[in-house]
């Protein structure tokens, strides 16, 4: 059992590294956005990882931390992409920004 | 009594839903809300006061497995700044808003803000905090977004994406500490944590994503952009209410829960990062040709100034040197919301007026509009930190600190962040003298321009002169836990 | 007298003009009246205010009025001998300015903001000269800085603003330094409250070097607003002002409030035992030395009147540290005897020059040929202001410095001899060709621009009045020295107080 957990753990935090790091390198806001939603993944992952720690039946705190935390996510995409369509139809971002 | 910690949170939010539900009634419907959740507010004050601090544990479910809200001293002071200064955004904002359309957008995300902002000050465990930083996010994002232009939109899909990124650092710092005790209520954990390489992580990771919320320096770059492109009464509670609670909850952890886990040499760590900040954030607001990115840049330095205290109050033993410290800390936190919120309110009537706010073209809005002009130069002595405004005693407080504790290095910024904060405002004000006809009245429209004077004198008079009553409250809990 | 009077006096004192200058801003801009009344309901209320306070203090009194800001430190309002000194010398002239001011700025723009500023920076001076202890003196301080700075940018040209943003520069930088100075005593020293004989004299040796910085800090926040050289640029800029402005910043409020400080700092926190054995005393002296025969010199050559007239009080006021730094009681009675013949004496000039550029147009000495036929009432005021400032007897002046000679001597500093000889010389130079001009050559065929013509008075009553009220002061200060709550008998008595623990 512990392998397994660890092994869901640890591709939890490389999830987040890489997410972090395309965050960081890509401009294009969509790669952005992709890319904030798999470090969410890989949060998850790890609290998911974490709920089972031997006991029956598993903690059921880290499941509710995580169907909150894709709620979450869910609509803070579906803002974000409102947001890049409205700046296209305006006309894509502004070239001088303060 | 104990009933008005849930209502807080509710009060705004119910509201957001029924200037949903009615945006025809929105503007109606949104002050009864604002004036309601002012009073639930007030009603929380005064039982902290009698009282001591205040608990709930939700639906009777108690930590570990429930969540709590919670009262203290210091919290229950940001609550009523928080209500002072949102009372005054939603008078201003209802003659602001001229279009009706953008008016059945404002409200429900500003009670959504409200709403969020008075649950990350309640919240007693991590996650709620997260939960409160997301919705705070999305609110304010959204709200930044109002009007319409394409800078705005793109400076609030930057801020968006950078509170989405805090957001996701700051869970996975939740993550560890839920890994290693188990449990999320600040309480609990204050007496449970120890230091370590994982709890320093944590905290690492926590601190991390609150600071891209707080604008804390280097992480500011998105906020000049944003609030200065957003609708002024947006401008003044981002600045003002949102990247404060932001800052206020890393003191929170680093001074309550963590202090067992920080180290001096993270917190001056933090100090430093605080004094850059007040330096930069200064000077970019001296070079700035806006009003409103003035006041944005100077946001950056006032935050900075908070974090100046960490590495003064880390390792202060509890007592009165510690509680007069944190007393200075939230005087200065108290000052500048009130100032920055009225200075934006200011600059967005100016704005309306001139039709732009370029500094350099101002002089004859700034005469014509001696009422706006008087709250710019309040505000702005409120930000310079000169007498006899709250900032002046709370920087007083500091510096006497940081010479009683021989990290006189801390004098360096503080004082320089004071002169250039100085010419900054005097830059502006120096355009309000000129051989532009006499206005008549003092006040021109009074529900426009009333509530940023009556935030700046609060900011100048109010805490200036009468905040002794502020460590009374904090002293009245201390003495009660 | 009841108890409740004695908290609630200097804090009266200092609302009286702060709530009609808060009110003053309210008021609309046509409203000529009203503002009127307000101003001088405001300021004959203070002047009875103050005069229950005299009466009070000479009985040994004691006036306090104490708000807590914060743990430790308190806003102290509150009564001694030097506080009345500097409180009486504020509200007089203050009412004689007001009247002045209304008479000068009346039908030019924005006078309910100048009005409102105005109180505000004498409630701000009354303030500094009440304050109880370091941290109170300091709040007013800044709030001087602040309700000035409006003022000299009144007119609103860009040599007023460029002015105001020198004078801006000046004083906050001073301010920056003495707060530093100031907190940094009170973690070595704890509440500054003001105490005769100081408070840092019971605290350990090994502390006195700490005590020599935070001197020459404060010194330097202090000494801009005294003028002190080199601290003194903003002055000379600063005359862009209008005339009732200018009096007011050089005879009350603004380089009075520093060399007043300069005074507290001495005698009532470092004391002036300690002040002497640190050798902070030889500083000052020789600062202000230097910036009286500088001051002098600078004056000699300016051809502008008010220029002339800064360039002198940068001189003059650096009399009153000078008085400071001699230890002995007859030289400080000549320095705080200065504070107040200084003020009435460079106020008559101030307003003599104002009435000069009002009615006439006349800005420079060079176009001053024959005013005195002109305006004769006016000229002779100017002539008793500028005759005290020499020194003749027996106008105020010569008492100043008859005291500070003395005091010199009696101190053991006969270099200040040389100095009150030279500087007393250089005052003539710079004077007496003013007189000369006024009063002997002839006038011109037609003034540069008569604003005012000649009816039965020379100009304006609100102008002519209170210059002729200052100048019958000055005489009666020389005159009548030796009376009861003269100037001078008031310095002997904070001397007295001083000197006899």
């Amino acid at each position: 059992m512990i392998p397994l957990q660890a092994l869901y753990g640890s591709a939890g935090v490389v999830l987040f590294v890489l997410g972090l790091w395309s965050f960081l390198v890509h401009a294009p806001l969509l790669r952005k956005l992709i890319a904030i939603n798999i470090m969410g993944s890989g949060v998850f992952h790890l609290l998911i990882a974490i709920a089972e720690r031997g006991t029956e039946p598993p903690d059921p705190v880290p499941h509710a931390l995580v169907l909150t935390g894709i709620v979450v996510a869910v609509s803070a995409t579906a803002l974000a992409l409102v947001f890049s369509r409205r700046l296209e139809d305006a006309g894509g971002p502004p070239e001088d920004e303060c | 009594m104990s009933a008005s910690l849930p209502l807080a949170v509710s009060l705004p939010l119910l509201g957001a839903l029924a200037t949903t539900l009615a945006p025809r009634r929105a503007r109606t419907l949104g002050l009864i809300a604002a004036l309601a959740s002012s009073a639930v507010v007030a009603w929380l004050v005064v039982a902290v006061w009698t009282q001591g601090a205040l608990r709930v544990d939700l639906g009777g479910w108690s930590a570990p497995l429930g969540i709590g809200l919670e009262a203290g001293g210091a919290n229950t002071l940001l609550l009523a700044m928080t209500a002072l200064v949102a009372l005054a955004i939603s008078v201003h904002a209802g003659d602001y808003f001229r279009d009706r359309i953008q008016l059945g957008h404002f409200w429900p995300l500003w009670l959504l803000l409200w709403a969020a902002l008075n649950a990350l000050l309640l919240a007693a465990d991590l996650f709620n905090i997260y939960v409160g930083l997301e919705l705070l996010g999305l609110a304010g994002a959204a709200l930044a977004a109002l009007g319409g232009s394409r800078a705005a939109l793109s400076a609030s899909l930057r801020y968006l994406l950078v509170g989405l990124l805090g957001s996701m650092t700051y869970l996975l710092g939740v993550a560890l500490i839920y890994t290693a005790y188990g449990q999320l209520d600040l309480g609990l954990l204050a007496t449970q944590l120890t230091a370590g390489a994982a709890e320093a992580t944590a905290l690492a990771l926590l601190t991390l994503g609150l600071a891209f919320k707080a604008a804390l320096f280097p992480l500011h770059f998105w906020l000049p952009p944003t609030h200065a492109n957003a609708p002024a009464p947006v401008s003044a509670a981002l600045s003002a209410l949102v990247g404060k609670v932001a800052a206020w909850l890393i003191l929170l952890l680093w001074l309550g829960p963590f202090a067992t886990v920080t180290a001096p040499a993270g917190a001056t760590l933090l100090g430093l990062l605080g004094a850059c900040g007040v330096v930069w954030g200064s000077w970019r607001a001296l070079r700035a040709e806006r009003l409103k990115l003035l006041a944005a840049h100077s946001t950056v330095a006032q935050i900075g100034y908070l974090f100046i205290f960490v590495p003064l109050l880390q390792g202060l033993a509890p007592g009165s040197e510690r509680t007069t410290l944190i007393g200075a800390l939230l005087l200065m936190a108290l000052t500048h919301g009130f100032a920055k919120a009225a200075f934006f309110l200011a600059a967005g009537q100016v704005q309306q007026h001139a039709g732009h706010d370029r500094i350099s073209d101002l002089g004859g809005t700034a005469q014509r509009l001696p009422a706006t002009t008087f709250t710019l130069g309040l505000a702005g002595v409120a930000l310079i930190g000169l007498p006899p405004s709250g900032s002046f005693i709370g920087k007083w407080l500091l510096l006497e600190a940081a010479i009683a504790q021989g990290q006189w290095w801390w004098i360096a910024p503080l004082l320089a962040g004071t002169l250039l904060a100085a010419a900054y405002v005097f830059r502006v004000l120096a355009r309000a003298f000129n051989l532009e006809p006499t206005p008549q009245r003092f006040v021109n429209q009074g529900r426009a321009e009333l509530p940023g004077l009556v935030l700046a004198v609060i900011a100048v008079v109010g805490l200036g002169l009468a905040a002794g009553g502020l460590w009374g409250l904090l002293e009245a809990v201390e003495v009660e836990r | 007298m009841s108890s409740a009077l004695d908290t609630l006096l200097p804090m009266l004192i200092v609302c009286s003009s702060l709530v009609p200058g808060a009110v003053i801003f309210l008021v609309r801009e046509d409203s000529h009246l009203l503002r009127t009344t307000l101003n001088m309901a405001g300021a004959l209320t203070k002047l009875v205010l103050v005069g229950v306070m005299i009466w009070g203090v000479y009985h040994e009194h004691d006036y306090e009025s104490r708000i807590n800001l914060a743990p430790g430190l308190d806003l102290v309002f509150a009564a001694d001998a030097l506080s009345v000194l500097f409180v009486t010398l504020s509200t007089v002239l203050w009412l004689v300015t007001t009247i002045y001011a209304i008479g000068y700025l009346e039908r030019t723009p924005n006078r309910s903001r100048f009005f409102g500023f105005f109180s505000l920076c004498v409630s701000a001076t009354v303030g500094i000269a009440l304050a109880g202890n370091l941290l109170t003196f300091v709040i007013c301080y800044e709030i001087l800085t602040l309700a000035t700075y409006p003022l000299v940018a009144h007119r609103g040209t860009p040599e007023a603003t460029r002015g105001a943003r020198i004078y801006l520069y000046y004083t906050l930088s001073g301010g920056a330094l003495l707060l530093l100075g100031a907190v940094w005593l009170q973690t070595l020293a704890g509440p500054l409250d003001f105490v005769q004989g100081g408070i840092l004299g019971a605290l350990p040796t090994a502390l006195h070097g700490q005590f020599q910085v935070i001197f020459v800090l404060l010194l330097a926040g202090l000494g801009v607003k005294a003028a002190l050289v080199p601290l003194h640029g903003w002055l000379p800029q600063s005359m862009v002002a209008p005339a009732p402005v200018s009096a007011l910043l050089h005879a009350v409020a603004v380089v009075k409030a520093g060399a007043f400080g300069i005074v507290r700092v001495v005698y009532d926190v470092y004391g002036v035992g300690l002040s002497a054995s640190l050798g902070l005393l030889g500083l000052l002296g020789l600062l202000a030395s230097i910036t009286i025969v500088y001051g002098s010199l600078r004056a000699l050559v300016q051809d502008g009147l008010k220029a002339r007239l800064a360039y002198s009080t940068v001189s003059q006021v650096s009399y009153i540290a000078l008085g400071t730094s001699i230890f002995g009681p007859i030289a400080t009675v000549g320095g705080l005897v200065h504070l107040v013949h200084q003020g009435i004496m460079k106020i008559t000039l101030f307003f003599c020059a104002g009435n000069y550029a009002e009615t006439l147009g006349v800005h420079r000495v060079s176009q001053m040929d024959g005013v005195g036929r002109r305006m004769p009432w006016t000229t002779l005021a100017f002539s008793a202001g500028a005759l005290g400032m020499i020194g003749i007897p027996p106008l105020a002046g010569f008492v100043s410095k008859w005291y500070l000679g003395l005091g010199a001597i009696d101190g053991g500093a006969g270099w200040v001899l040389v100095v009150l000889a030279a500087s007393g010389l250089l005052n003539a130079a710079y004077f007496l060709p003013i007189l000369y001009r006024a009063w002997f050559r002839a006038p011109p065929e037609q003034w540069p621009q008569e604003h005012i013509s000649r009816r039965r008075l020379e100009t304006r009553a609100a102008l002519l009045w209170p210059p002729l009220v200052t100048a019958a002061l000055c005489v009666l200060a020389g005159l009548l020295a030796a009376a009861p709550f003269s100037p001078l008998e008031w310095a002997e008595l904070i001397a007295r107080r001083e000197y006899d623990r």
